[in-house]
């Protein structure tokens, strides 16, 4: 701001918080700043690190030898790895949407639910996943294996005589991973959700709309931009993730995250570890950036 | 705030969700109390798991570790986050694209690689592995999870109880704190709460980034698991969600008190 | 107001207790990164700190003068009360980080972390570590309780003349079912692949062993490195697919216990496991052969109290501390002296430990166990099979 430049020098400090103050650009700048700086300190510089990774060799013993090449990449051609990446990406799509319809109308529940229970409601949804995560699994093992508890819950209400064999399913994966990702879904719905005014649907039901009129017209769009954080909170960590499929599953299955896993430790592969990493980057931060913009997140900006 | 009850069946669907969410614990909690190292089958009552646990100083120095990173890490993750989150929303600067794909990448990273980059990368730099090191990679991770949440809550933000405030008089930094911040605040905390939850849990990035003497609770359970698990890590979670409920149950009287 | 007026003074809370826990201060010189180092054959390794004690012309006992001891290994190894004995005898603190896995550990030091003094590396992950030169030497001058071990599971090939370790537990890997279950006595590998055994089997989740164990079922050397003959493992694999139910290498012991598979692949520890909770449960080493490994203490190069773990691998092979390993954990104890102690002074748990198999596996069984030995380069061609294997 070339005025306050012609003004005294013991003014110096106060107009560069007054350039914040006035100027919208250096606000955003500022906010933005403290976020910008610490992930590209931690983040960018060991994302260079394995982008470089991924076009050196690796050594007879397993160690980076610094000899360019592109055949990483080339050996990701090999359809087994299109597979992999479509049934990870399947894993991933089906735990979305389960966890989606499960969790919205949970999400609904708290967000309308009474001011001073709204806060314990989503406590209570969090606690048990302050718990340790391998924990939680057994126990899910425990309740789900032949001969166990609900084997013997359902054998006590007659339902069946015979073990069900959940266990080691891809059902009994499902169970574990919408049990894990439920939360990352439920938060982020929760405070779209509760945003909704209630006068906006009162005017809705006011002007003789039905429940699920208001529902799907005036809810169910206002609650979209959650919907889009759910997503992206839980399909993507959701694609990558194996430990659930592994140890619920019975690792029968080979997932994008087995394969980057066992590349930087029992291959000892590490430049081919970083080309999968690489790949599988930048298609879901294509996925991600698409489908955030298209579906609005950062629709409405104030310039 | 609606008065109207919600409709039956999404009370008894909710409550079938919850038990979803709790049969787990549930499990969890009774095999704490199960005769058995190696914790499969139920062979009897005993209480002696609580009684290993109270000596077990490795368990305890990991549990003092795991919060400290998980309530410094959510602290200052929740802070950058909710800033980063006000800058998405609201403004327009050079650089808008690259900072949101910025943002995505600790979402979009695979573990091993962030935690093998992260390691090398503080060796680069000569930092000891440690607390610290654990902490600083936490904050990476949880940014992004804070902001997305609290731009899933800004989004359509009513701008105009802002300028009814300034138009009162207030300045900038009033409204923000007093307008702009108590209203966002469940997303903040929402934002917050879940950060706290993936730092508590987090294993691979935490493995790579630790030092002699800095376990966590995860490195020390996922490595047991190699051996066996045995009841005594059921009693810490126990106990850790009997201490939570105990605390929660307090607030919710508390507010019942005052209302 | 109020909530967003506590959340801020609770983040001054956490703030200010953040500003208390002690900072990071680079104190030792880091090592350079491991990646960057071209692979240095073992036998001409040297360097890294040298123990505090010049061994040579010492005759009796350096006593090391550092203060703590990192120990680095897999939890649930090291009984707390050798931890403690080692303490109170030398005033050492020691701290005990834990690994879940060989090539987690591997990972980590080769990305370059250091700080820790004592790791406890396999057979094949101390031959990758002697090739990056991970390891420092170790001085047996120092160690005299060295005579104490058994001499069939010193100078192997991993580690001619235990220049950089000292065998901790060994063991195998072999087949263990369950005899009420499995309709008739399995005597060899092959047995396995019958369409009776179909979702009745569990198998280590490990590339290693289980294509080791196809190609020892097709008379095949276990380490092959032929690719035409690990495609034929592989082959074979994909056969027995259908059988298997669960891969599993924290706990087959679990399913075979609850009766949800009858038989499989499995450490001596899982099957030792096993067997106390069900006395059905048998473990043998089939005609074709079976696994075998050793566990080693070994020291970084990077470790900053090299004195104190040459003291703790010297402690550590007494015979009254040796035999606190056994009594807790089920793996066979290199230890010779330490047995004899076992047997004297312990005498239910040296029976058990004799008795079975899975500790104590008799001569014949040994006679087939094979190692896994680090192939180095084709160590990509077993997790190309591996993943073609699983992607079926």
């Amino acid at each position: 701001m070339a005025s306050s430049a012609a003004v005294p020098t013991d003014v110096k400090r106060p107009s560069l918080l007054r350039l914040i103050r006035e100027n919208k650009v250096a606000q955003g700048l500022t906010l933005i700043g403290p976020a910008n700086v610490y992930l590209v300190l931690f983040m960018v510089v060991p994302l260079i690190l394995v982008g470089i990774l991924s076009f050196l060799s690796r050594g007879e013993y397993g160690q980076v030898l610094f000899q360019f090449n592109l055949s990483n990449y080339t050996r990701l051609l090999d359809p087994i790895y299109g597979r992999i990446l479509l049934y990870s990406l399947g894993v991933g799509v089906a735990t979305t949407v389960l966890s989606l319809l499960i969790g919205y109308p949970l999400a609904y529940y708290i967000a309308r639910a009474p001011a001073r229970q709204r806060s314990l409601l989503l406590f209570l949804v969090l606690v048990p996943f302050w718990t340790n995560f391998i924990i939680r699994i057994y126990a899910w093992i425990m309740i789900l294996r032949a001969g166990g508890f609900l084997d013997t819950v359902v054998q006590w209400l007659h339902i069946s005589d015979q073990p069900l064999h959940l266990l080691y399913t891809p059902t009994a994966v499902m169970i574990g991973m919408v049990y894990e990702f439920l939360p990352f879904m439920i938060l982020p719905l929760f405070t779209s959700l509760e945003k909704i005014e209630n006068a906006v649907l009162e005017a809705a039901a006011d002007l003789g709309a039905p429940p699920y009129r208001v529902f799907l017209r005036v809810t169910l769009p206002l609650s979209i931009p959650g919907m889009i954080a759910g997503t992206i909170l839980v399909f993507i960590p959701a694609m990558g993730m194996f430990v659930i499929p592994d140890l619920m599953g019975g690792a029968k299955t080979i997932l994008i995250g087995n394969v980057i896993r066992n590349q930087f430790l029992t291959a000892r592969d590490w430049p081919f570890g970083a080309a999968a990493s690489m790949i599988l980057m930048v298609l879901t931060m294509v996925f991600t950036f698409y489908y955030a913009r298209r579906a609005g997140l950062s629709e409405e900006l104030v310039v | 705030m609606s008065e109207k009850k919600p409709p039956v069946w999404l009370r008894i669907y909710t409550f079938l969700v919850y038990l979803y969410i709790y049969i787990p614990i549930i499990i969890l909690v009774i095999f704490s109390f199960n005769n058995q190292k190696l914790n499969i089958t139920w062979k009897g009552f005993t209480t002696q798991w609580y009684a290993v646990l109270f000596h077990d100083r490795l368990v305890q120095l990991a549990t003092r570790n795991t919060l400290i990173i998980a309530l410094v890490s959510t602290a200052i993750a929740t802070i950058i986050g909710t800033l980063a989150a006000l800058a998405m929303q609201r403004y327009r600067f050079p650089g808008y694209d690259a900072s949101e794909a910025l943002m995505y990448i600790p979402i979009v990273i695979p573990e091993v690689v962030m935690g093998i980059s992260l390691l090398v990368f503080f060796v680069l730099l000569n930092m000891k592995l440690g607390l610290v090191t654990i902490t600083l990679s936490h904050i990476a991770f949880n940014i992004p999870f804070v902001a997305l949440v609290v731009r899933a809550r800004l989004h359509g933000y009513d701008n105009s109880i802002d300028e009814a405030a300034m138009d009162l008089g207030a300045n900038e930094m009033t409204t923000f704190w007093r307008v702009t911040l108590p209203t966002i605040m469940p997303g903040i905390l929402a934002g917050a709460m879940l950060a706290l939850t993936l730092s508590l849990d987090d294993y691979v990035i935490t493995y790579f980034t630790a030092g002699p003497g800095s376990t966590t609770l995860p490195l020390r359970v996922f490595s047991m698991v190699r051996f066996m698990v045995t009841p005594e890590v059921n009693a810490l979670s126990t106990i850790w969600v009997l201490i939570v409920f105990v605390i929660l149950l307090i607030g919710q009287l508390a507010r019942n008190r005052r209302a | 107001m109020k909530t967003y007026r506590v959340a801020s003074l609770l983040t001054v809370l956490v703030l200010l207790a953040a500003a208390c826990t002690p900072a990071a201060a680079p104190t030792e010189a880091p090592p350079a990164p491991a990646p960057t180092e071209p692979p240095q054959p073992a036998t001409t390794s040297a360097g890294g700190p040298a123990p505090t004690s010049p061994a040579s012309a010492e005759p009796t006992l350096a006593k090391p003068t550092s203060t703590e001891l990192n120990l680095y290994g897999w939890s649930d190894y090291v009984p707390q009360q050798l931890l403690d004995d080692f303490s109170a005898e030398y005033g050492i603190k020691v701290n005990y980080d834990t690994y879940s896995s060989n090539e987690e550990m591997l990972a980590k030091l080769q990305a370059g972390a250091s700080g820790y003094d004592l790791v406890i590396p396999s057979d094949y992950t101390v031959t990758a570590m002697l090739n990056q030169d991970l390891l420092q030497p170790i001085d047996l001058a120092q160690i005299p309780n060295f005579k104490n071990l058994d001499p069939r599971f010193t100078n192997k090939g991993y580690d001619p003349g235990n220049k950089y370790t000292i065998p901790y537990q060994w063991g195998t890997t072999a087949l263990a079912y369950d005899k009420t279950k499995v309709p008739f006595e399995p005597k060899s590998w092959a047995d396995l692949w019958d369409p009776k055994f179909k979702g009745r089997l569990v198998m280590l989740d490990d590339e290693r062993e289980v294509t080791g164990m196809a190609l020892q079922t097709l008379g095949l050397d276990k380490n092959s490195t032929d690719p035409a003959q690990l495609d034929q493992a592989k082959q074979k694999m994909v056969e027995l697919k259908p059988n298997i139910v669960l891969f599993n290498s924290d706990d087959p012991e679990t399913s075979l216990i609850t009766g949800e598979t009858w038989a499989g692949l499995v450490y001596n520890g899982n099957a030792a496991l096993a067997r106390q909770q069900d006395p059905d449960i048998e473990y043998i080493c089939p005609k074709e052969g079976c696994g075998l490994w050793f566990d080693n203490l070994a020291v970084p190069k990077s470790a900053p109290h090299a004195d104190a773990a040459m003291a703790f691998m010297n402690f550590m092979l007494e015979p009254k501390e040796s035999i606190l390993i056994t009594q807790e954990f089920p793996y066979s104890n290199p230890n010779k002296e330490a047995l004899e102690y076992l047997k004297a002074n312990d005498p239910s748990t040296y029976e058990s430990y004799t008795a079975f198999s899975a500790t104590n596996p008799p001569d014949d069984f040994l006679a087939r166990a094979v190692e896994v030995k680090d192939v180095g380069a084709a160590t990509t061609l077993y997790d190309q099979l591996w993943t073609d294997f699983k992607g079926q």
